[in-house]
C-alpha cells in the first residue's frame, strides 16, 4: 500500500534513507542539501534507524569515510552540492575506479563563482566523467524513487559502481509537492541486505584496494570501469522494471512526453521539465506537436536509445542547465547531437542554455522555444546555436 | 568462499583486462612481499658491521620495514623493499651506516 505523503525533495530522500536504514553516512553540511544529513541524524537520534553518523570537518573527508565504510564492507552513502562536491573530486574517481557501491544524493547547484547557491547542473555535469553513474530526478516522487533503485543497481554484480542520485537545489529540494511512499518494509524487501562477496572487514579473507596501477594496469582498469558502466544499462532497467512492480510507476533511461508523434522536440534534464511539458500541453492544444525527452539517467549515456527516439523529429533543442566553456556547446548538447550523428539521424539540432544559476525557466521561455524550432524547421529562420535563454541584452 | 576468488599470483603485465580483479581488488594478505619496490632507490644503505654495536635504533625508524631484525640483532637490509631514503644512516649512533650512489 502506498502512502499518500506531501514533502520536499530532501524529505523525500531523507524518508528514503530512513526506509533502508545504510549502515554508514559520513556528510559535511552545505546549501542546498544540508537537510538530507540532518534530518537522517535526527532519525539516528531518535533510534529511528541505527545508521552510524559521521560528522567530518569537509566534503573531501565525508566522501573519503564513505569511500572507508564501503570498502570496509558497509552499505554507505553521504549528501553534498556544488563546491562540496568539487571539493570530492580527487575521491569521486577513488570511488569509481575502487569499484564501490557507495551513493551520493547530490542537490544539484551552481558551482562557485561568481557564489551562487541556485540551481544548475555545473557541479554533476562536472563529473560526468569521474566514472560515476548520474540519474536525475524532475521532482520529489522521483528523487525518492531513484534513492530507493540505487543500491540495487550500485551493489549488483556486473556493475560495482557509485551512484549519484541528482534533484535540482530549492526547486525540488525544497518545494513541497505531493508524494506517494512506500511502505518501510516493501523498501527494505526490495533493497534487501547487503553482503558484499570481498570486504576489507573480513578478517577471514585479508584483502587490499585501492592498489597503485601505473601504466601496465591502468588502461585495464579503465576498460574494466567501461565494461562495468554499459553492464549498468541492463541492470538500471531490469531494477526499474522490478521497482514498477511494487511501486506502479515505470521507469528508464529517460522519459518520452508527447514525443512519439512530435515535429519539435527538446532535450532536458532535471525540474525544467515540468515546466516544458505545461507548454507542450500548451501547443499541442494549438495543434502543434511539440514533444520532449526528459534524460533521467545520464551515466551511462544511452545514446542509441535516445537517437532511436529522436530519429523522427524534425528539429530538436537540446538544453543546457550548465556551461562546458568549451566556446561551443554544453555536455548535453555535445553528447545528444553525437548520438545522433552516430545514429545517422537526420535531425535539425540546436544546443541552448538556460537556467543557469537559477535563471527563471518558463512556460513563455519553452514555448518561444517551440516557436523557434517551427520557424527553422520551416526554413524562415537559421539555427542559431548556442543561445543563453533568458539573457538580458 | 575464498575458491571463489581470483588467484591475483596469475595476473601480472601481461594479463588481459578481462582476468584483472574489479578494481585491481588485491585477494589475500601480505602482497607487498612480492612487490619488488626496492628499485625506485637512486641511493643504497651500506651496512659497516664492525662498527654496528646492534643498538636497534636504525630498525623502528626505517618507514619501510626494510631492517629485520632476528634474536635481538638486526640482519642486513630488504634491498627488495629500501627505497633508499637515509633515515637509518642519519639516526645511526655509530656511523655503521654509509649511503652508498646508485641501487
Amino acid at each position: 500500500m502506498s502512502i499518500r505523503e506531501r514533502m520536499s525533495g530532501n524529505e523525500a530522500v531523507a524518508f528514503g534513507i530512513k526506509q533502508v536504514n545504510p549502515d554508514v553516512m559520513p556528510a559535511f553540511p552545505i546549501t542546498p542539501s544540508t537537510e538530507i544529513p540532518q534530518m537522517v541524524s535526527t532519525f539516528i537520534a531518535n533510534g529511528e534507524i541505527d545508521t552510524e553518523f559521521i560528522p567530518v570537518e569537509s566534503e573531501h573527508s565525508s566522501m573519503s569515510a564513505t569511500i572507508g565504510a564501503s570498502a570496509a564492507g558497509a552499505r554507505a552513502l553521504t549528501a553534498t552540492s556544488s563546491c562540496g562536491l568539487a571539493f570530492m573530486w580527487e575521491e569521486l574517481y577513488i570511488a569509481a575506479s575502487d569499484r564501490l557501491p557507495l551513493v551520493l544524493c547530490l542537490v544539484n547547484r551552481a558551482l562557485t563563482g561568481p557564489i551562487n547557491i541556485n540551481c544548475d547542473h555545473s557541479d554533476s555535469m562536472g563529473a560526468r566523467d569521474s566514472g560515476w553513474l548520474q540519474v536525475y530526478a524532475e521532482n520529489n516522487q522521483e528523487a525518492y524513487d531513484n534513492f530507493l533503485m540505487a543500491y540495487r543497481v550500485t551493489e549488483h554484480k556486473d556493475v560495482k559502481l557509485p551512484m549519484m542520485v541528482c534533484q535540482d537545489g530549492f526547486i525540488t529540494s525544497h518545494a513541497v509537492e505531493n508524494i506517494n511512499l512506500l511502505e518501510t518494509e516493501t523498501v527494505r524487501k526490495f533493497v534487501g541486505n547487503y553482503e558484499p562477496e570481498n570486504y576489507l572487514l573480513n578478517s577471514d579473507m585479508p584483502m587490499a584496494i585501492g592498489p597503485y596501477a601505473n601504466s601496465p594496469f591502468y588502461m585495464e582498469t579503465k576498460m574494466n570501469q567501461r565494461l562495468a558502466m554499459k553492464n549498468a544499462k541492463k541492470v538500471i532497467l531490469d531494477v526499474c522494471n522490478e521497482f514498477a512492480e511494487i511501486s506502479g510507476r515505470h521507469y528508464g533511461f529517460f522519459e518520452e512526453y508527447q514525443l512519439s508523434d512530435a515535429d519539435y522536440a527538446l532535450v532536458m534534464i532535471g525540474s525544467a521539465a515540468g515546466t516544458t511539458k505545461d507548454a507542450i500541453d500548451n501547443l499541442r492544444e494549438a495543434g502543434i506537436k511539440a514533444g520532449l525527452l526528459k534524460i533521467r539517467v545520464f551515466r551511462p549515456f544511452p545514446d542509441e536509445e535516445i537517437a532511436a527516439a529522436l530519429k523522427h523529429v524534425k528539429v530538436v533543442a537540446i538544453m543546457d542547465r550548465s556551461e562546458g566553456f568549451s566556446a561551443t556547446g554544453g555536455p548535453i548538447g555535445a553528447e545528444v547531437k553525437a548520438a545522433l550523428y552516430d545514429a545517422g539521424a537526420d535531425v535539425i539540432a540546436v544546443n541552448y542554455f538556460y537556467g543557469i544559476g537559477g535563471r527563471d525557466y518558463t512556460v513563455e521561455d519553452a514555448e518561444a522555444i517551440y516557436q523557434e524550432l517551427i520557424e527553422i524547421g520551416n526554413g524562415t529562420k537559421k539555427p542559431e546555436q548556442f543561445k543563453y535563454i533568458g539573457l538580458r541584452k | 568462499m575464498a575458491s571463489q576468488r581470483t588467484d591475483i599470483s596469475k595476473i601480472n603485465e601481461k594479463s588481459p583486462y578481462t582476468e584483472i580483479t574489479p578494481g585491481n581488488q588485491i585477494y589475500g594478505g601480505g602482497g607487498s612481499r612480492e612487490f619488488k619496490t626496492g628499485e625506485w632507490r637512486t641511493q643504497t644503505p651500506v651496512m659497516n658491521w664492525e662498527k654496528c654495536a646492534q643498538c636497534l635504533l636504525c630498525a623502528p625508524f626505517c618507514p619501510d620495514s626494510c631492517i629485520p631484525v632476528e634474536d635481538g640483532k638486526r640482519q642486513d637490509f630488504d634491498y627488495d623493499h629500501c627505497k633508499g631514503c637515509g633515515i637509518c644512516a642519519k639516526v645511526c649512533s655509530f656511523n655503521a651506516i654509509t649511503m652508498k650512489e646508485g641501487i
